[in-house]
């Protein structure tokens, strides 16, 4: 298996191409614009099809219609342009479709800035259009993950006919790093008898989203509700790191919890029985990474980039049972291990006794 | 007996649910004959967009997928640019395709993208009951313009098809009228040829079809035709607007 130095954001193109991604329809936006720059270069020479679409609204529905044929489909943006495709977002997920939107979060309201966010977890996580819909959610924290997780994507989204938002930042896309670029898991077996790919020899079909009674609607949300919950059941990922014999908890993903892993060496170092939970999978919300710790952590601190946003679902996962504190960052500013810790220990009135 | 004529293979048995008069019915039949006669039937994929158009989809026998308000051209060329070898076609609304969709209109026709488009304009939102839309005519009453269109301050229709005849990628534009059997005759010929380019690979066919909305406009089925030639026919350049060498020697 090759292991090269590449961007984050071209990392991700590379694996869409190995993914087996056939089109991709996208507009540019700093900072996610090299996954465009990067398959435009490279994805016609596999066959696929790249195409810079009038408008982030233009590009999420042409993976609608990419989507309704079976064939594999991606979108990159960042933030603004992520609120753009939301109407897109929401009828594919009405729809059942497979496809994989990646947001390189900047940080906002409003233009904002080019630095690293996670500002955008709420839109992602609680399906970010109208409509009660869920996407599923994945936050890699380095290279080899933005790799990993992009292929995981397409799968999830195949096997659970849902959009799978890949939620990486601005620090990530812009990073070379090294990646090993390995070959794409056996895809799952899935069932195709529901694309639209013209009428030859069967019935016709249609796929849309108007329910013309309550009476369907209702039925409707309850058949993706029941989806919702086997995905929540079977779907929860997360990555624990000294949590065995842990005191105190960080919870953070992407960027920052790569991080909080220095902060729980530099804890240990000083006697401080530091754990982590990076969750993988933000919606389904690892909720039962928490289960064993909830009656056993004196105190829990999120770190995220962003007001608190995060902490909720910490919270309800720990059933209000455990003091949960928000260490944050704002505005495309990153915190250090060391600050970190400064708060863990000043929160929780530890006395650091190095060992 | 022998039967000389029935219904379109391109059609289901769904009867239309339009309202009396309307000429929808009409012109979905023209696209079914089509679709029959160039036998592509089994490979075309019907986009549908919101509003009294978006019904199209439970008509026509082809594969269809229902788009959001005004997205249908992008959804299209989504399937198209993913199946190079089918007929997409989209059935749009003047709400649809001329208001909230017209930046797909646009670069729909400035790419070139192999589909076919039909717009449907009964100078009106329909489906919603009657409000006014960029093809709105001067002077016309509307829920949203109840002292009628004053262009002062709600500006001057837009004739969708002049604009995109302006467009390299646009090979085929045409503007036609369902009013009298002569102009159904037209039509089907304009759509036909709509079809047609695309099967060639030549790049964008766009055919606007004006039609009736006797509910929202407040005139009877019989008058709402003649209102249509009255009104609508000098204010939309009418016929071919644009055929290119290419088209022609189809």
């Amino acid at each position: 298996m090759e292991k090269v130095l590449m961007k984050g954001n071209e990392i991700i193109g590379e694996a869409a191409i190995r993914s087996g991604c056939k089109v991709f329809f996208g507009y540019p936006i700093t900072p996610s614009t090299e996954v465009v720059e990067y398959l435009s270069a490279h994805m016609p020479k596999h066959g696929g099809t790249v195409l810079q679409a009038e408008d982030e609204i233009g590009a999420i529905n042409m993976c609608y219609g990419a989507a309704c044929t079976g064939t594999r489909v991606m979108t990159a943006s960042s933030s603004p342009g992520v609120s753009l495709k939301q109407e897109g977002i929401s009828y594919s997920a009405a729809v059942g479709l497979p496809m994989v939107i990646v947001n390189v979060n900047r940080c906002g309201p409003g233009l904002g800035g080019l630095g690293p966010a996670q500002s955008d977890y709420f839109q992602s996580t609680r399906g970010g259009g109208h409509g009660d819909y869920r996407t599923i959610v994945l936050a890699p924290s380095k290279a080899q993950e933005l790799y990993d997780y992009t292929m995981m994507a397409f799968d999830l989204a195949d096997k659970y006919r849902n959009p799978v938002l890949l939620l990486t930042d601005g620090f990530l896309g812009q990073t070379m790093e090294p990646v090993v670029l390995k070959e794409r898991p056996e895809a799952p077996a899935v069932d195709r008898d529901w694309v639209v790919d013209g009428a030859r020899g069967r019935e016709k079909r249609v796929l849309a989203s108007y329910s013309l009674t309550n009476e369907i609607g209702e039925a409707n949300n309850l058949v993706w509700e029941a989806k919702y919950k086997d995905i929540q059941e079977k779907e929860q990922h997360w990555e624990e790191f000294y949590t065995e014999d842990a005191e105190y908890l960080l919870v953070s993903y992407g960027i920052t919890g790569r991080i909080c892993k220095s902060t729980v060496l530099n804890a240990r170092k000083k006697g401080i029985k530091l754990g982590l939970i990076r969750p993988i999978t933000l919606w389904p919300y690892p909720e039962k990474a928490f289960l064993p710790f909830k009656d056993k952590v004196k105190g829990i601190v999120t770190v995220e980039l962003n007001t608190g946003q995060m902490i909720e679902d910490v919270k309800l996962s720990v059933e209000c049972k455990v003091p949960v504190h928000l260490y944050r960052r704002q505005g495309g500013m990153l915190p250090t291990e060391h600050e970190i810790l400064d708060y863990v220990e000043n929160t929780f009135g530890i006395a650091a006794r190095e060992v | 007996m022998e039967k000389i004529f029935g219904r379109s293979k391109g059609l289901t048995d769904v009867p239309f649910s339009f309202c009396p008069g309307c000429t929808h019915g009409t012109i979905m039949r023209l696209i079914a004959e089509v679709m029959e006669e160039l036998d592509i039937i089994e490979d075309t994929i019907g986009i549908s967009p919101v509003g009294c158009a978006g019904f199209s989809q439970n008509f026509f026998s082809c594969d269809f997928i229902g788009a959001a308000h005004g997205r249908a051209q992008a959804v299209g060329i989504g399937v198209k640019r993913s199946l190079p070898d089918r007929i997409v076609f989209t059935y749009q609304g003047d709400g649809d395709i001329a208001a909230i969709g017209t930046q797909h209109a646009i670069h729909a026709a400035a790419r070139g993208e192999k589909i076919t488009s039909i717009m449907v304009n009964n100078a009106i939102f329909g489906m919603t009951g009657g409000q006014m839309a960029p093809t709105t005519l001067e002077g016309m009453k509307t829920t949203t313009s109840p002292y009628g269109k004053d262009v002062s301050t709600t500006g001057y229709p837009i004739d969708l098809p002049r604009l995109i005849a302006n467009l390299e990628g646009a090979v085929y534009v045409a503007a036609v009228s369902v009013d009298s059997p002569k102009n159904i005759n037209q039509a089907k010929k304009a759509i036909k040829k709509a079809f047609q380019v695309q099967m060639a690979g030549l790049g964008f066919a766009f055919v606007s079809v004006l039609s009736t909305c006797p509910t929202n406009w407040g005139i009877s089925p019989v008058d709402s035709l003649q209102w249509l030639r009255e009104n609508m026919m000098p204010v939309y350049q009418m016929g071919e607007l644009k055929v290119t060498e290419e088209v022609k020697s189809l």
